[in-house]
């Protein structure tokens, strides 16, 4: 198994966890790149907050920097984690359990 | 380890292998229990499709088959966008026993790491929609 997947997977689950940047990252995914003054203007949370939590988020690579209009930074949302988490819900999610009570009730009802 | 790469089940079945290769290889038998409706080109890289009310749907690529023992196909990750490349491996392997099967099911390839070459294909997308953004923009100026 690669090394750091679990740790990627980890981040972005740490990430959601807060309702803060669990606002923030869904306003970013909602309505596209901002920049943390417009996210202040658009969430419940103060224009302080929101740049600790971009800062943190951007380390943990699940948003990215970019120059904006009139020289701005805003913020985009990056899926590569997010497709990281969603491949471990993806295990999580697979119900092998029911599909095979389904087939063994399938070959019982064709057999009856 | 906490990030799960391989699932494997194992279940007796009352029915022999004949039956269960019929259930998990024709477009009937899989839309009977997996899917609600199901296509098959049972050969080694042919295509195969489950469908389910409410319109998901399940796009698989048969790998092995080595009837009535080993059935081997891949598909998409759930919950991933359709151009994502990253694809989970399935494989039921039916042994006999006594009058009934023992059916096993291993999916594995849950853990892929994305590829440099995903990477760039992500980035190629998201620069294209910017781009397309951006050309939707100068239409519509123009105009």
């Amino acid at each position: 198994m690669p090394p750091d997947i679990e740790a990627i997977a980890e981040q972005v689950f740490t990430a959601l966890a807060d309702p803060s940047r669990r606002a923030i990252l869904a306003e970013l995914a909602a309505a596209g790149p901002a920049t943390a003054t417009d996210l202040a203007g658009r969430l419940p949370i103060t224009r302080q907050a929101i740049a600790k939590h971009l800062a943190l988020l951007a380390e943990a690579g699940l948003v990215t920097a970019e120059q904006g209009e009139r020289r701005r930074v805003r913020f985009r949302l990056r899926s590569d984690p997010m497709r990281v988490a969603q491949q471990f819900l993806a295990a999580l999610a697979r119900d092998w359990d029911g599909s095979l009570d389904a087939l063994a009730a399938h070959l019982d009802s064709q057999a009856g | 380890m906490g990030f799960p790469d391989r699932i494997e089940r194992t279940v007796q079945i009352a029915h022999p292998p004949v039956k269960v290769w019929a259930a998990l290889t024709t477009a009937e038998g899989l839309a009977a229990w997996f899917g609600q409706e199901a296509g098959i080109d049972l050969r080694p890289g042919g295509s195969a499709w489950m469908k389910w009310d409410g319109g998901h749907t399940a796009d698989m690529r048969v790998e092995r088959v080595e009837e009535p023992k080993v059935f081997g196909f891949t598909w998409h990750i759930f919950g991933l966008p359709d151009d994502d490349p990253r694809r989970t491996y399935v494989e039921f392997t039916l042994e006999p026993d006594g009058t009934g099967t023992r059916l096993t099911v291993v999916e594995t390839g849950f853990a892929q790491l994305p590829v440099e070459a995903h990477h760039t294909a992500y980035d190629g997308n998201t620069d294209g929609w910017a781009k397309e953004l951006g050309e939707l923009a100068d239409y519509l100026d123009a105009a």
